[in-house]
């Protein structure tokens, strides 16, 4: 029987059939999605050595390609990669000569099924927890603590990395490569941040997923995994980490402020994929489930009693929109009250511009053109397309129409999005 | 992102071999098995539903008969559901396999539709986001 399955099915190369290669290489992604984090923290404290760690998870990974297409997924297949993962461990020790093969082994952690627990659950959250802050550590390059974040904890593969990227998977695979030689480099330690690290340290994973959301908020929708689901997978993330720090108000005010975004998803491109401002969007394509996680979490953040951080702040602008039933029913005068104390605690002018845009609809456009001008002369904004966009529809509503096709065409200039191009070009005719 | 919702059956084999469960035991896989979804950022909902029989509305003859049930003759008996936010249906096949239940028991995967399966705006479809988007978030 099964030779006669081999003779029917044996591929070119000779290699035994699979059964279904395509549904199990899916069934492998699914998993490793799902138990990435996991395996790779669990082979960190295992090997105490994190490019190690994650050389061993992808080893397994692929023989689990292999193995899984021919046997089926096993039962418990994070103990199976685990398992396989130590393995490769002790044979790589044994062929190097090293103590720590014969310590694995007097320790009786050889393994050779994968039918016990394949990590400590009083342990794991935390190794998790350190997990992301390797990630997200300070000594790597945004680029590269994003695509590490993505890989390690998100378990996305380095092609996807790179598809939702718009880069060659080369490039992925080269920041990887060099963000685990620097940790190497820089000896990072295996721990969560110590107290007066903490802080500092929490900011900089929350920035990193901030990062990864705008990066597919930026984009348009897509097959399979494209850039927007970057922006799911980065609240995704959020979540873990949320749960992982309960305690920290701005871990839940991230979630809080990707998921009220994203809620705004499905109205933000029209059929032909271009923009829709925020007041020209459809708010019954809001979607309502995202907007009431979003209010629950920032609910959450706020009553931990320790005063809203930036994300906090932006979180609660983007709920003053989300709930609104149109622009003029936006609760304007609390989003300039938001945005005042946004600009003292995370001074920028973006933040400024974006203040000036909520001042002209509580106070009309000539007090927000003051601080649009303001802003223009200080030149912090200089190159910035949307500077003179906003200046140009101020002036619009004041009726100076010259001035404003001066704005908008400037605006035109600076932008380099064709479809931004396009609405602004729109503007500029209709002003005549 | 997709939705999927695990669909759970049970026979009423599945019951016998059950026997009578230990509810401290069910509650505490059930949670921890929640907890897992939870934590992996995954779950949206779910719900159960109550054991006790409900009733049924059969559209053979017209108008409807409404009598007791399901139960006793019933195969497969739908009592409970969850939500998860997954890219792909694999994904969610693999936190189903994780789910504490007993042989006889079946989770069905199905894809949640979203406004995506409805490209062409209709009447009906307006008057459903309408009603979506004044149901207030809480």
């Amino acid at each position: 029987m099964a030779r006669e399955r081999a003779a029917e099915l044996t591929d070119a190369a000779g290699r035994p059939p699979r059964k279904d290669g395509r549904s199990a290489r899916r069934a492998v992604e699914a998993v490793w999605r799902i138990e990435s984090a996991r395996i790779v923290a669990t082979l960190l404290r295992y090997t105490g050595d994190f490019a190690l760690a994650e050389d061993l998870a992808q080893e397994a990974l692929a023989e689990a390609l292999t193995s899984w297409s021919d046997s089926g997924v096993p039962g418990n297949p994070g103990a199976w990669l685990v398992a396989v993962g130590k393995r490769r461990a002790i044979d790589g020790w044994r062929r190097a000569g090293r103590q720590e093969a014969r310590y694995a082994e007097l320790a009786h952690e050889l393994p050779g099924s994968a039918d016990g627990p394949a990590w400590d659950p009083d342990e794991i959250d935390d190794d998790v927890l350190r997990l992301i802050f390797i990630a997200c550590h300070p000594v790597l390059s945004r680029e590269a603590s994003i695509a590490l974040t993505l890989r390690v904890v998100g378990g996305l593969g380095t092609d996807q990395i790179a598809r939702a990227f718009l880069v060659p998977t080369a490039t992925v695979q080269q920041r990887i490569v060099r963000a685990k030689k620097t940790l190497a480099a820089a000896r990072v330690p295996f721990e969560v941040p110590p107290r007066e690290e903490f802080p500092a340290r929490l900011s900089a994973v929350l920035s990193v997923l901030y990062l990864i959301f705008n990066e597919g908020y930026a984009a348009t929708s897509g097959p399979d995994w494209m850039r927007t689901d970057l922006s799911r997978e980065a609240l995704r993330l959020a979540r873990v980490l949320a749960g992982l720090v309960p305690r920290e108000p701005e871990a839940h005010a991230l979630v809080a402020l990707m998921a009220l975004l994203a809620a705004r998803f499905p109205s933000r491109v029209d059929a032909a994929g271009d923009p829709v401002l925020l007041a020209d969007q459809d708010r019954s394509r809001w979607d309502r489930g995202l907007i009431r996680l979003g209010r629950a979490a920032l609910a959450r953040a706020d009553a931990l009693g320790r005063g809203r951080g930036a994300y906090g702040l932006q979180a609660a602008i983007a709920e003053c929109h989300d709930v609104a039933a149109s622009v003029a029913d936006t609760d304007w005068a609390q989003i300039v009250l938001l945005y005042e104390a946004l600009g003292r605690i995370a001074p920028s002018p973006v933040v400024e511009l974006n203040r000036a845009v909520a001042v002209s609809m509580v106070e009309g456009p000539a007090t927000a053109l003051r601080i649009v001008d303001g802003l223009a002369a200080g030149g912090r904004l200089a190159g910035y397309a949307p500077l003179p966009g906003v200046r140009g529809e101020l002036l619009a509503r004041l009726g100076r129409a010259g001035e404003a096709r001066e704005a908008f065409a400037e605006a035109a200039r600076l932008t380099g999005n064709d479809r931004e191009r396009a609405a602004l070009e729109r503007k500029l005719r209709a002003l005549g | 992102m997709p939705k999927y919702m695990l669909i759970m059956r049970t026979t009423d084999d599945a019951v016998e071999n059950f026997g009578l469960p230990d509810f401290t035991a069910v509650i505490e896989a059930m949670g921890r098995y929640n907890e897992s979804m939870i934590k992996a950022g995954v779950m949206v909902g779910g719900d159960g539903l109550a054991p006790e029989p409900g009733l049924v509305v059969d559209f053979d003859q017209t108008p409807p008969v409404v009598s007791d049930g399901p139960y006793g003759e019933t195969k497969e008996l739908f009592n409970g559901f969850w939500l998860l936010d997954v890219p792909t249906i694999e994904e969610a096949a693999e936190w189903a396999k994780r789910a504490p239940l007993a042989a006889g028991s079946k989770l069905e995967i199905r894809r949640v539709t979203d406004e995506s399966d409805f490209p062409d705006a209709n009447e009906w479809i307006e008057k459903e986001k309408e009603w979506r988007a004044s149901e207030q978030p809480s």
